[in-house]
C-alpha cells in the first residue's frame, strides 16, 4: 500500500536497513542475551521481533522482546485517542540494558512516554533508542542510540512507515500534512 | 358573556374594527371573509370612526375558553398570580378561565372566595372565574358551603389535585348538588392505586424503573362516579382525561345517559410515554401521565366525536427550582395557556387530523358549556369575546418568552404556527400585538 | 460535547466491545507491581455518593487513584446535602473545582440526568435509584468475558426484585446488546407491567426456568420490600420460593451477585461461600471498569475512535 507522497525507501531498502541496525547492536552488544528489546505499540513492536530475528541469525541467539503501549504515559491524554494496545513486559527490566524500538523519532515526546512506562517496571541499568527513520524536530533532549536513516523533513511533512506486519507492505514514504494512514 | 362569576379589571370598552379576516364561529354558523367591528365593547354596529386593524389573511375566532387552570394564588404566586395567569390566558387567544381550589390555603370558604374575586376585579386581564373545593381543605371527608358559595358566584367544585377518594363522601357531594346546583369537577385518581407513581405504568416506566401510574386508576374511579351520578341524578366534569379505558366510562355513561362530561389536555392529546425517556420533569411529569400510543389515538378519536367535550390545558406553573429536581422528587404539572391553540393547530389541524372549526368549538364554545359560562360568539350583539390569529406565521416557544411567571412548558424548543394578534375580553381589549410591535397587554 | 455515561442504553456493541478492551489493558497493569499509571495526573474525579455504597464508592475512588487522578469523595451524610441543598446546588458548587468527571450515586431516578444539566463535567451513573447503574454491566459482562465466557446467545437469568432493581435493568440491556438472551424470575408482585415489552427478555414467576440459563444472576431481596412494603408475605416464603442455592442449581450453571449478599435471603449460605461463585471476581472486574470508563470519558470522544488507527495521533 502506498500512500500519496514520495517513497524513500522501498521493500528491499526497509529490509537492509533493519539488517545493518541489527548488525550494529550485536557489535555493541557482543552477547545478544545481555540486552533486550522493548518495542513500542505499534509499528516499533514488529520492526523490534525483526531486529530481533536478524540478531539471532547474525549471532545465534535472540534477545528477550517486549512491548510497550504509552497511551497512559502520554503528557497529551484529553486530545487523542483512547485505545490502548498492548503491554507485555515478560522478563525484569531491571537486570539488562532495554533497548527502546520505535518506527520514527521526531519529538521525543513519545520515548519520554516510553521511558516513564519502562521506569514502571523496574530500573533498567540502561535505557538505548532504535528507530527506522530519525526526521529530526526534537522538543526534548533525547538522541537515538542506533538509526535507520536521517531523514530531513519540514515540519509541515509527514513521514510514513508502512510495515508487512501491519499495512501489508514495506516501505517509507514522505508525503504533505493531510489525512493519510500511518505515522507521523 | 357578561356573568358575575367571571371577574375582569375592566377598561375602556374596546371600539375597533378588524378587516378583511376571515370570520370562522363554528357556534354561529359563520365561517367567511368579512369584518368585524366591535363598538362600545359589543359586537357589530357602525365602524365609522373606529380603529382600522388589518386583519387580511388572518383569523378571527371566538375567544378560546379555559376550565381547567392554576393560578396558585393565594400561596404561591411566586409561579403565579392572578395578573399573570390572565396575561398568559389573554396572550394564547383565551377571553375566559377558572382557576382551582387547590391553592394555599385552598379555596374552601365564602371569605376566600371574595378575597379572589376582588383580586380578580384588580388585575385579570381576562375574565376569571374560580372553582371551590369539595370538600374542606380539599381533604375529602367534609363538604363545603357550596350554597353559599354558589351564590357568590363560584363556577363550581372540584378537588382537583386530589380525587374525593371516600365514596360516601362523593355521593353526598352529587345529593347536595341539587341545592347548589354547581357543577362538580372531578379529578380522578384512586390514590392507592397511583402511590408512588411518576409515570405511565406501562413498558418505558419498565425500562426507566420510574414507578408506574396505571391507567386503572383513573378509569376505575371515573367509573365509580359515573355510577354515583347516575344513583343521585347528578352531573359531573371528568377533568383530563388521559386513558382509553377513562374514554371507555365516559362513552358508556353519555350513552346511558347520565350528565357526565369530560374534558382533555393538549398535552395529552400531543405527548406519550416514550416521550419521557430524557426523564426531564419540567417538560415531561405531570397528572395524569402521558400515556401510552393507543391512549392518544382513543383522546384523538374521542375528541372529535364528541365523547371528549373540550380542551382544557391544566396550565399547572412550577418555580424553576422544583422542576430542577430529579424526576420522581418534582411536582406534576405543565403550563399550557400560551400554548394550546398553536400547538394544537401546528400538529392536530395542519396535519389532517382535526377540523379547524372543531379545534375551535372544542376551546371555546364546548370549554364554556361543561362549566355552565355563556359560550363566546361573534354574532352581532354579542359582547366581545374574540381572538384575531395569524395562523401562516410561526413563533419559537422559548423559556423567556412567557407572559406566565413559570417557564414548565411541555412544548418548549417547538415552532409553532398560529400568532395570537389580538384578544378582546368581556369587551375590552386584553392583548395585543399586530405588525412588528412586541405583546402588550390592555 | 462533554461525554456522559448515565444509562447502557446510550452504548452499541462496538462501545461496548471497546470498554471491554479497554478493561484489558487496566487489567495487565493491575498485574505489575506497581499498579498505578500516570494517565490523569492533575485531572479531578469528583465522587458523589448521596446514597450509602461501599463497593462501587470503593472502586470508582480506588480507579480514579491508580489512574493518578485527584479524587474528592463527597458523601451524602455530614454534607451540605443533608443540610438541605438540593441537587443542583451541590452539583454548581463542586462544579465551581472544574472536575473533570462527576461519578453519581443518588436514590432518585433521573439524578444523573439532571445533574448534567448543570455541568461540563464528564458525568457517570453510579446507581440513579431504580434506573441505571452502567458500570455494573459493564463490569458484569467483563467478568463473564473474562472467564471466557461467549455473551453471544448467552442465557442469563435474574432473580429477584427485577422490580426495584437498576442492576437488572442496565444488565438486561447490556446483555442483549451483546446478543444475550434474558430471564426475569421475580414474584408476581415485583415484575413490574410492561417488563418484557420494555426490557426486552421473558418474565416468569417460576423459578424453576433457571434451569434454561448458563449465568444465574441472583439480586439483592431488600427487607424494606416484606411485610408492610406489600410485595411479598415474608422473607422466609420469598426464601422458600425464590432462593437460590446448589439444590435449585444444575452443574456448570455460573451464579452471579451484585453485592451486598442476604445470605439466607435469596442466596444460600452454602452458595455465598462456594469459590465458583463470581462476586469477588465481580468485585475485581468492578474497579477494572471503572478505570476504563474514566480514562475513556477524559482521554478523548469515542467518534475518533473507530475509523482511525491509533498512529494519526499518537506520534
Amino acid at each position: 500500500m502506498s500512500a500519496a507522497g514520495r517513497v524513500l525507501m522501498d521493500d528491499d531498502q526497509v529490509r537492509r536497513t533493519i539488517a545493518r541496525m541489527a548488525h550494529e547492536i550485536v557489535e555493541r552488544h557482543a552477547d545478544p542475551r545481555a540486552v533486550t528489546l522493548v518495542g513500542i505499540h505499534r509499528r516499533g513492536v514488529p520492526l523490534a521481533a525483526r531486529l530481533a530475528r536478524d540478531i539471532a541469525e547474525f549471532a545465534g541467539t535472540a534477545p528477550d522482546m517486549g512491548t510497550l503501549d504509552i497511551a497512559l504515559y502520554r503528557d497529551d491524554v484529553g486530545t487523542g485517542v483512547p485505545v490502548l494496545g498492548e503491554t507485555d513486559v515478560p522478563f525484569d527490566v531491571s537486570a539488562r540494558p532495554v533497548i527502546l524500538v520505535d518506527d520514527v523519532l521526531y519529538t521525543g515526546r513519545t520515548v519520554r512516554a516510553a521511558i516513564d512506562a519502562l521506569f514502571d517496571f523496574g530500573r533498567p541499568p540502561q535505557v538505548q533508542l532504535a528507530v527506522l527513520i530519525d526526521r529530526g524536530h526534537r522538543e526534548l533532549p533525547i538522541r537515538p542510540d542506533h538509526v535507520g536513516k536521517n531523514l530531513p523533513t519540514a515540519r509541515h511533512e509527514r513521514v510514513y512507515v508502512h510495515l508487512t506486519e501491519v499495512d501489508g507492505a514495506d516501505e517509507v514514504v514522505l508525503a504533505e500534512s493531510g489525512p493519510a494512514k500511518g505515522t507521523a | 358573556m357578561s356573568d358575575m362569576r367571571l371577574l375582569h379589571k375592566g377598561g375602556p370598552a374596546a371600539d375597533l374594527v378588524i378587516r378583511g379576516a376571515r370570520v370562522l364561529d363554528p357556534l354561529a354558523g359563520i365561517d367567511e371573509v368579512r369584518d368585524v367591528v366591535v363598538r362600545g365593547g359589543v359586537i357589530g354596529g357602525d365602524p365609522d370612526g373606529l380603529e382600522v386593524v388589518d386583519g387580511a389573511g388572518m383569523t378571527v375566532i371566538p375567544g378560546l375558553v379555559d376550565p381547567h387552570v392554576h393560578l396558585r394564588t393565594p400561596g404561591r404566586e411566586d409561579t403565579e398570580d392572578i395578573a399573570s395567569g390572565s396575561a398568559a390566558a389573554a396572550a394564547g387567544g383565551f377571553v375566559a378561565i377558572v382557576g382551582m381550589p387547590n391553592t394555599q390555603p385552598a379555596l374552601d370558604d365564602p371569605e376566600g372566595l371574595a378575597k379572589l374575586q376582588q383580586l380578580a376585579r384588580a388585575e385579570a386581564h381576562v375574565g376569571v372565574g374560580f372553582f371551590c373545593a369539595i370538600t374542606r381543605g380539599q381533604k375529602g371527608t367534609e363538604l363545603t358551603e357550596a350554597a353559599e358559595l354558589a351564590q357568590m358566584g363560584a363556577v363550581g367544585l372540584s378537588d382537583d389535585g386530589r380525587p374525593v377518594w371516600d365514596s360516601l363522601v362523593m355521593r353526598r357531594a352529587l345529593q347536595y348538588q341539587r341545592l347548589a346546583k354547581l357543577p362538580l369537577v372531578l379529578h380522578e385518581e384512586d390514590p392507592r392505586l397511583a402511590q408512588g407513581g411518576a409515570m405511565h405504568e406501562g413498558p418505558v416506566a419498565a425500562r426507566l424503573g420510574i414507578a408506574g401510574i396505571p391507567s386503572e386508576s383513573e378509569s376505575v374511579m371515573v367509573g365509580r362516579d359515573v355510577a354515583l351520578a347516575r344513583l343521585e341524578a347528578g352531573r359531573i366534569h371528568i377533568c383530563h382525561v388521559s386513558a382509553v379505558e377513562t374514554v371507555e366510562e365516559v362513552r358508556r355513561g353519555k350513552q346511558q345517559g347520565v350528565a357526565v362530561t369530560a374534558e382533555v389536555s393538549p398535552h395529552h392529546l400531543l405527548l406519550i410515554d416514550e416521550d419521557v425517556d430524557g426523564l426531564d420533569p419540567a417538560t415531561r411529569k405531570m397528572n395524569p401521565p402521558l400515556r401510552g400510543r393507543d391512549d392518544r389515538a382513543a383522546l384523538r378519536a374521542a375528541l372529535i366525536d364528541g365523547t371528549l367535550d373540550c380542551i382544557a390545558t391544566d396550565h399547572a406553573p412550577h418555580g424553576a427550582s422544583e422542576k430542577e429536581l430529579p424526576f420522581p422528587e418534582a411536582p406534576f404539572g405543565v403550563t399550557g395557556l400560551e400554548t394550546a391553540f398553536p400547538v394544537l393547530y401546528t400538529d392536530l389541524v395542519l396535519t389532517g387530523e382535526l377540523p379547524l372549526d372543531v379545534l375551535v368549538r372544542r376551546m371555546s364554545g364546548d370549554a364554556a358549556r361543561v362549566v355552565d359560562l355563556p359560550q363566546p360568539t361573534l354574532a352581532d350583539g354579542a359582547e366581545a369575546n374574540l381572538a384575531l390569529v395569524d395562523l401562516d406565521a410561526t413563533w419559537d416557544v422559548t423559556a423567556d418568552g412567557f407572559q406566565s411567571k413559570s417557564r414548565n412548558s411541555a412544548f418548549l424548543g417547538r415552532t409553532l404556527h398560529g400568532v395570537v394578534r389580538l384578544t378582546v375580553a368581556q369587551g375590552r381589549e386584553a392583548w395585543r400585538r399586530l405588525g412588528t410591535e412586541s405583546g402588550r397587554l390592555s | 460535547m462533554t461525554r456522559n455515561l448515565i444509562t447502557v442504553d446510550d452504548l452499541d456493541r462496538d462501545e461496548i466491545e471497546r470498554y471491554l478492551s479497554l478493561t484489558d489493558r487496566f487489567a495487565e497493569v493491575m498485574q505489575r507491581d506497581l499498579k498505578k499509571v500516570p494517565t490523569l495526573r492533575g485531572r479531578v474525579v469528583v465522587n458523589m455518593f448521596f446514597e450509602s455504597s461501599t463497593r462501587t464508592a470503593t472502586s470508582f475512588e480506588l480507579a480514579g487513584k491508580r489512574l493518578s487522578a485527584d479524587v474528592i469523595n463527597v458523601k451524602g451524610s455530614g454534607s451540605s446535602v443533608d443540610k438541605g441543598e438540593t441537587l443542583k446546588d451541590t452539583v454548581l458548587t463542586l462544579n465551581a473545582y472544574r472536575p473533570d468527571v462527576l461519578v453519581i450515586r443518588h436514590k432518585s431516578v433521573g439524578a444523573c440526568a439532571a445533574a448534567a444539566r448543570y455541568t461540563d463535567a464528564a458525568i457517570v451513573n453510579a446507581g440513579d435509584g431504580t434506573h441505571a447503574h452502567p458500570t455494573q454491566s459493564l463490569l458484569d459482562l467483563y467478568t463473564l468475558r473474562r472467564r471466557g465466557v461467549s455473551l453471544e446467545g448467552l442465557h442469563v437469568a435474574y432473580v429477584g426484585d427485577v422490580m426495584h432493581s437498576r442492576v437488572a435493568r442496565s444488565g438486561a440491556a447490556a446483555f442483549r446488546t451483546m446478543g444475550a438472551k434474558v430471564t426475569f424470575i421475580a414474584p408476581p408482585t415485583l415484575l413490574p407491567p410492561g417488563l418484557e415489552e420494555g426490557l426486552g427478555g421473558r418474565a416468569s414467576h417460576d423459578i424453576r426456568d433457571i434451569a434454561d440459563a448458563d449465568v444465574v444472576y441472583v439480586l439483592r431481596m431488600q427487607h424494606e420490600r416484606m411485610g408492610d412494603g406489600g410485595f411479598v408475605p415474608s422473607l422466609r416464603e420469598y426464601s422458600r420460593e425464590y432462593g437460590v442455592g446448589h439444590e435449585r442449581l444444575r452443574p456448570g450453571q455460573l451464579v452471579m451477585h451484585p453485592g451486598p449478599m442476604n445470605r439466607g435471603v435469596e442466596i444460600t449460605d452454602a452458595l455465598a461461600d462456594d469459590p465458583e461463585v463470581l462476586v469477588t471476581a465481580q468485585v475485581e472486574s468492578g474497579m477494572l471498569v471503572r478505570m476504563a470508563v474514566l480514562y475513556d470519558l477524559i482521554a478523548g470522544p469515542a467518534e475518533h475512535v473507530r475509523n482511525v488507527p491509533v498512529e494519526e495521533v499518537a506520534a
